[in-house]
């Protein structure tokens, strides 16, 4: 499950991402008469269509392990969180709806009717990763029910889909997947404005995706900062984790790195920020921070893996947003900031750290649940299907995954490669 | 009251998706079986004439599975526990018919590389539909036993009796003749391709009878209660209907009636699979599992109910328009 969402993860945010691009090309295309839009719309179509097939039968795969995997889980939750899964098949048939109408329809719909259906490609692949967003928020701010002797009562869905995670995990994910998106996309043009700097198509492109991602960055840092306050909130534990955080302090420190030792509570060779975390997690320096030591020993999550996943996630996004002021500063400085050859391998190199963030901010939010699949409600153990032998399918699965991700690369190679009109 | 309006709504989507998704792996397995002079372009008219609409009708499955574990956790759970075998092995085809029908789309090099995609694409759309087939034909052997949401009866069950196995063939022809008949309307511009698909839904539509009479015969000792439905008053009925559509639907191929053959072929499949769900009804897993039993509570079928009526306001008349521009009337305005 976890290797089916890791791989359905990234092709879910091109996902949300690519049809965003593509439309603001076409958009760009109609409002300016610029052939180099429409070829860029036409490629970034393609790119999509190869994307969005993936990510749909790797999210139909999802939807039936969630009950291959997890029976008890779901025999339980279905009641509360089927919901936005609802409301996300509705957003999934309109994407896929009007995707169709968007790569074949270009000879038989007017200009303006075809941009429309891209941008309700895009506004419904963005409403559709809120709303599966809005179920996992929900695993992590259980409401609307009660529990007692195993049996969920007094069910409330509407409650449930509007737990008091889901604002802030939602607009994470959607930002992340701008984000991880247009520096993905940014890194190729860039490889390709290296080989063949007088390109236009290029230029363009880059163009278009630099401000994607100057828009998206930005507004991440604020909204992981809201997600880390809420977090001290709701999950204590897992803000704990991934601070490395084991006692309980007033002014306590950030600790950036170092290996966390769970059996002596403490994190050798870290960097450490005075009263950092007291900061981050209620704007004031001198707030109390709950550590790992108040909660039983078997509630912990994987303190070390949640710790280095969450200093990966906001490293990688710290090295992107330096990239993105250097460029910043070119600019300001002589107006030309895709001329410098440093610039453009800067960006390549750092093209998939956006998808590190994202892979990493998810292994912070998921282990950093365990022991509990349901916070606080029940546990994962208690939930895994009795079948035995799930070695096979998983193998099988993975290799599936694997091969088709190179496919899809090479793929993808060859339409941009394919020489410009 | 509220949860058989969701089995309703569970089951006409079950027939969409049949009409729809259910032709679209009719269509993969004539892209495998093509031969002769004209191989190459069959699949051509294939490919054409599913590639805007297939992800479409794909999402139908989505939405059955999503209705089934909001309005039906229980059942849910309790299928994908004691069917797990078969449910992996249909996932494994799903991932690989859209992925190889994207990559074949897509992928600027000919011969033989396209060659590949094309048949894993072709294997993957026979493998798909008869795991379905076989697992809905599991469901009303009676062989899987649930008591209080634990599968008693093992991974086993059910699946590998001769009746689940009839069902899964019978899919595998119904979408073949269902494929074949649309694709006559498809390839409308061009005679003779017309006529060889013309041909493979005559000999689909035939061969569909003594499958049926199979599933019939094997279902009175591997799916009793679905044999004792079928026999009720109203299956004579039913049964009359089914057939009156499939002699019209041949006898219109037959006369090169294609439109009239596609009315009577998706009425066909309709009655199959409502003569179906009234032998099923009220179980969802026979015996164990029904539709009042395994209901979530009356808070989320309503609110479904609101979801669904919401969706479809939005749904449909998109679903149209692309049904529309595609597969309508219009001449092609390239």
């Amino acid at each position: 499950m976890a290797m089916s969402l890791a791989f359905h993860i990234i092709f879910a945010a091109m996902g949300v991402g690519m049809p965003l691009l593509m439309a603001l090309a076409e958009g760009l295309f109609l409002r300016t008469k610029n052939p180099v839009y429409l070829d860029l719309c036409h490629r970034w179509a393609k790119g999509t269509a190869i994307l969005f097939a993936v990510g749909a039968v790797s999210g139909t795969v999802l939807s039936f392990e969630l009950g291959l995997l997890w029976p008890k889980f779901m025999a339980g939750a279905g009641a509360i969180i089927g919901m936005p899964f609802s409301f996300e098949g509705f957003a999934f048939f309109t994407e896929a709806i009007f995707l169709g109408v968007f790569l074949y329809g270009w000879n038989r719909v007017p200009p303006l009717a075809h941009w429309l259906a891209g941008v309700m490609v895009a506004v419904s692949g963005m409403a559709s990763a809120v709303f599966v967003v809005t179920a996992n928020a929900w695993m992590n701010a259980p409401a609307g029910f009660k529990f007692a002797g195993g049996t969920f009562t007094d069910i409330d869905p509407v409650a449930a889909m509007l737990n008091r995670a889901s604002f802030h995990e939602a607009h994470h994910m959607v930002l992340a997947a701008l984000v991880a998106t247009s520096f993905m996309v940014a890194a190729v043009h860039a490889f390709l404005l290296l080989r063949d700097p007088a390109s236009a198509f290029h230029r363009a492109a880059l163009g278009l995706a630099l401000g994607l991602a100057g828009v998206s960055l930005p507004l991440q840092f604020l909204s992981g900062d809201a997600s880390a306050r809420t977090d001290a909130i709701l999950q204590p534990a897992k803000l704990a984790a991934m601070e490395a955080h084991f006692r309980t302090e007033t002014q306590a420190p950030l600790l950036v790195g170092g290996i966390p030792d769970p059996q002596t509570m403490t994190t050798r060779g870290a960097l450490s920020i005075p009263a950092g975390l007291s900061f981050l997690a209620a704007h004031d320096t001198k707030a109390k921070v709950t550590g790992l030591e108040d909660f039983p020993r078997d509630l912990w999550p994987n303190v070390r893996v949640v710790h280095w996943a969450f200093d990966l996630m906001v490293g990688s996004a710290l090295v992107m947003l330096a990239v993105l002021v250097w460029l910043g500063a070119l600019r300001l400085r002589h107006g030309r900031p895709l001329e410098n050859k440093t610039a453009l391998r800067a960006l390549v190199a750092v093209g998939p750290l956006g998808f590190v963030a994202l892979e990493s901010g998810w292994v912070v939010t998921e282990v950093g649940r365990q022991p509990w699949i349901i916070y606080g409600v029940m546990r994962t153990s208690e939930a895994v299907t009795p079948m035995r032998g799930l070695i096979v399918p998983f193998s099988v699965f993975t290799l599936v995954y694997v091969v088709l991700a190179i496919i899809v690369a090479v793929l993808l190679r060859q339409q941009f490669l394919e020489p410009h009109a | 009251m509220l949860e058989l309006i969701i089995a309703i709504v569970i089951l006409l989507s079950l027939i969409i998706y049949a009409l729809l998704g259910g032709a679209d792996f009719g269509g993969g397995m004539w892209s495998l079986l093509a031969f002769g002079p004209r191989a190459r372009q069959q699949r051509d008219a294939i490919a054409d004439a599913l590639a805007p609409i297939w992800e479409a009708n794909h999402v139908w499955l989505i939405l059955i599975i999503v209705l089934l574990f909001t309005g039906f956790p229980p059942a849910f759970a309790g299928m994908m526990t004691a069917l797990n075998i078969p449910m992996m092995a249909m996932l494994l085809g799903i991932v690989l018919r859209g992925s190889m029908f994207i990559f074949r789309q897509y992928d600027l090099k000919e011969g033989a590389v396209r060659r590949r995609w094309n048949t894993i694409f072709g294997v993957a759309s026979f493998l798909t539909p008869f795991f379905q087939g076989l697992t809905l034909g599991a469901l009303a052997t009676g062989q899987i036993r649930i008591e209080q949401g634990r599968v008693l009866t093992g991974f086993f069950a059910g699946w590998l009796t001769p009746f689940a196995l009839a069902c899964g063939v019978f899919a595998l022809g119904l979408f073949a003749f269902l494929a074949a008949t649309y694709l006559t309307l498809d390839t409308r511009d061009n005679p003779v391709l017309q006529n060889d698909f013309r041909l493979r839904a005559l000999a689909s539509g035939l061969a569909l009878a003594p499958i049926a009479w199979i599933v019939f015969v094997t279902s009175k000792e591997g799916a009793p209660a679905m044999y004792h439905g079928l026999t009720r008053w109203w299956a004579p009925v039913l049964l009359a209907w089914t057939s009156v559509c499939a002699l019209v639907a041949l006898a219109a191929l037959w006369r090169r009636r294609f439109r009239l053959a596609r009315v009577a072929a998706i009425g066909q499949v309709t009655f199959i699979l409502a003569g179906w769900a009234l032998a099923q009804y009220p179980n969802l897993i026979t015996p164990d599992v029904t539709v009042g039993n395994a209901a979530a509570p009356e808070r989320t079928l309503r609110l479904l109910i609101m979801a669904l009526g919401f969706g479809a306001l939005v749904l449909l008349p998109s679903l149209g328009y692309l049904f529309y521009l595609f597969k309508g009337r219009a001449k092609r305005a390239v």
